[in-house]
């Protein structure tokens, strides 16, 4: 049915959204990229009106040459892929739980799926003052009943804490996405497999773990565009201290705390190429399967 | 080797007793077929001799062995399923070789096996696609290739044909046949398809509601249906099944008498009728004549082409010999 006429019709009625959109995107990239290469500091009288100096690419080298630029990459790099690896495996084996037929079912799945549903400060502050808590939290309790010393999550163990609590936001997330995976999965594939002789593991890696590539490779590309850009998490627990400073806190603290709009500027076209070459690196790996 | 014998084997699903006890011996090397209506247990029979479901009770015993509580893998069985069931994500040779690889057995000898069982089913041009990529007949193949090259004490197939068009699967059909004969392995098959269990079987077990109607050859249960389900079961067209005074003039309550087993006349004969809707297959023609003797009309074969107009009047005489005469319980007499 798609004839010219009809075909021409659809481009007219869906430019508006296609305008939209791009003048939503487009806008704030130019004022970032315009930003960036002027010298912007509001509490020393510049502003827009005034007009505003142009220094070249004077912001991107000092970003750059600054102490925590290359750590705070680091930081980032790590915390995406310590929760994509915690959340995959985990969200693979809990589908497969969840897959299994048991009593209350229903209710379980959506237990499951709730943590998804609270808002990262929300769950930050419960994880900081409820888990956390060196003196009230529940792993302190924990601790201290089996005779040993509780650990200073948020302080000596700051890295893995904030891991901690990102990947158990998205863990529901990968689960949900897997879980439908794998009930998708032709039950007659399994007892064909059962029958040619593949013990369960063998099952698990031959049949189901293929099944589920494509699933992954979506939970993988969607979680790490949301989580290269946590924020919440670690602005309500450590502050960006005790190295979990990432890129995203790095310019938040720019931009806000020393009132530099243009040094953050800077910081924000290098965070779009950090996306932009783990993202090409992802779909070298995994892009892959999305195909056929 | 492939002698299964099933002693009082049932099985319920939770209060639903879908299979009543029942006792089966199936010899080595037969061809046996279940066959019945959707939905009467053939394919939970199956399931049960391959392992895939638990009997409720009873035993199952293959090659003089109790294997009652014996996981499918280690039962000996190919099983080729409906939907195929093949490994979307694996070429054509890694499917076929993959009960090989699961079973560990030695590269070399794998990569022979599957290049032999390739070259039995025509599949050569094609050990390196993927099974989306292949036509249904093809992926039948692959299955059958998979089941083959196990060399297992016994093949099972739960409707294999069911999904290919009418020509492709008389083809498939002889050439199970073909391999049933080459291999000389026991081969159960589940059908709906009464043709398919009359041109294939060996033996044949019909099924009604999980409970064992009657097992014979197929001629056995052309010529001697021990019941009315089994005879309006097989042989097509249906059989005719006759009641009122006609019936009880033979001394039975229900009298069947094939299509086949009825001549036509245009002056005179046993019973009086009108002929309806014919069927002119080339080889054969079928009438249908409505009789005043009958509530129903009376399925009529005629050999070769045979014309009559609709709404002519003709008389039908039944071949005595070929009468089947059935009791108040529909139990032959």
């Amino acid at each position: 049915m798609a004839t010219q006429h009809s075909r021409s019709a659809a481009c007219m009625m869906m430019a508006p959204a296609v305008v939209l959109l791009l003048g939503w995107m487009l806008v704030p990239l130019i004022m970032t990229l315009f930003f960036s290469f002027k010298k912007y500091l509001p509490l020393r009288g510049d502003s827009l009106s005034d007009g505003l100096e142009w220094v070249g690419f004077l912001n991107y080298e000092r970003f750059i040459s600054s102490g925590s630029f290359w750590p705070s990459v680091q930081t980032t790099l790590i915390i995406v892929l310590s929760v994509l690896i915690i959340t995959v495996t985990l969200g693979v084996l809990l589908a497969l739980l969840l897959d299994q037929p048991m009593w209350g079912q229903g209710v379980v799945r959506i237990l499951v799926i709730a943590p998804f549903f609270v808002m990262p400060t929300v769950s930050a502050l419960v994880w900081k003052n409820m888990f956390m808590d060196p003196i009230n939290g529940i792993l302190a309790h924990l601790w201290k009943f089996f005779g040993a010393e509780p650990v200073l999550w948020l302080s000596e163990a700051s890295l893995p804490s904030i891991i901690i609590i990102v990947s158990w936001q998205w863990l529901p997330f990968a689960t949900l996405i897997l879980l439908t995976a794998i009930q998708s999965l032709d039950s007659e594939q399994l007892e064909a497999s059962e029958i040619d002789g593949a013990p369960k593991l063998k099952r698990f890696w031959h049949i189901i773990l293929p099944h589920l590539s494509r699933s992954i490779t979506i939970v993988i590309l969607i979680q790490t565009i949301f989580v290269l850009a946590v924020f919440a998490e670690i602005f309500v627990t450590t502050g960006g201290a005790f190295g979990t400073k990432t890129l995203t806190y790095l310019i938040f603290q720019r931009v806000l705390d020393s009132q530099n709009i243009g040094l953050g500027s800077a910081g924000g076209v290098y965070a779009i190429i950090l996306a932009n070459i783990v993202a090409i690196f992802l779909m070298r790996i995994v892009g892959k399967n999305l195909d056929a | 080797m492939g002698r299964f014998v099933l002693d009082k084997v049932s099985k319920s699903f939770g209060d639903a007793q879908v299979i009543p006890p029942l006792d089966l011996t199936i010899e080595d090397g037969e061809f046996t077929v279940f066959v019945g209506p959707s939905g009467c247990g053939k394919s939970t029979l199956l399931r049960l001799i391959a392992g895939l479901e638990d009997v409720t009770s009873g035993t199952v015993n293959i090659d003089g062995k109790e294997m009652t509580d014996v996981p499918p893998a280690k039962r000996g069985l190919s099983m080729v399923f409906q939907s195929y069931a093949l490994y979307p994500h694996m070429s054509v040779r890694k499917n076929i070789a993959f009960p090989l690889r699961m079973a560990k057995m030695d590269k070399a000898e794998i990569k022979k096996r599957v290049e032999d069982a390739a070259s039995v089913l025509n599949l050569t041009d094609y050990l390196d696609r993927r099974p989306g990529q292949l036509s249904g007949g093809q992926r039948q193949r692959v299955a059958i290739g998979r089941a083959i090259v196990r060399e297992p004490s016994a093949f099972l197939f739960d409707e294999p044909l069911s999904n290919l068009d009418a020509a492709l699967r008389v083809g498939m059909r002889l050439e199970i046949s073909e391999m049933h004969k080459r291999l000389a392995t026991t081969m159960i098959y589940v059908t709906h398809d009464q043709v398919e269990a009359m041109t294939m079987a060996d033996k044949i077990v019909v099924l009604q509601a999980g409970v064992i109607e009657q097992v014979g050859s197929p001629l056995e249960l052309y010529r001697s249906p021990r019941n009315t389900f089994v005879a309006g079961f097989i042989g097509s067209p249906k059989m005719n099944l006759l009641k009122g005074a006609e019936a009880e003039k033979h001394g039975a309550t229900t009298i069947g008498i094939r299509p086949e087993h009825i001549s036509i006349s245009h002056e005179s004969g046993m019973w009086e009728g009108v002929v309806g809707v014919s069927e002119h297959l080339g080889s054969d023609s079928f009438f249908h004549v409505q009789c005043d003797a009958f509530e129903h009309p009376l399925t009529v074969r005629a050999t070769g082409e045979v014309e009559l107009n609709y709404g002519a009047k003709i008389f039908l005489t039944p071949d005595l010999a070929h009468l089947h005469k059935f009791d108040a319980d529909g139990l032959r007499l």
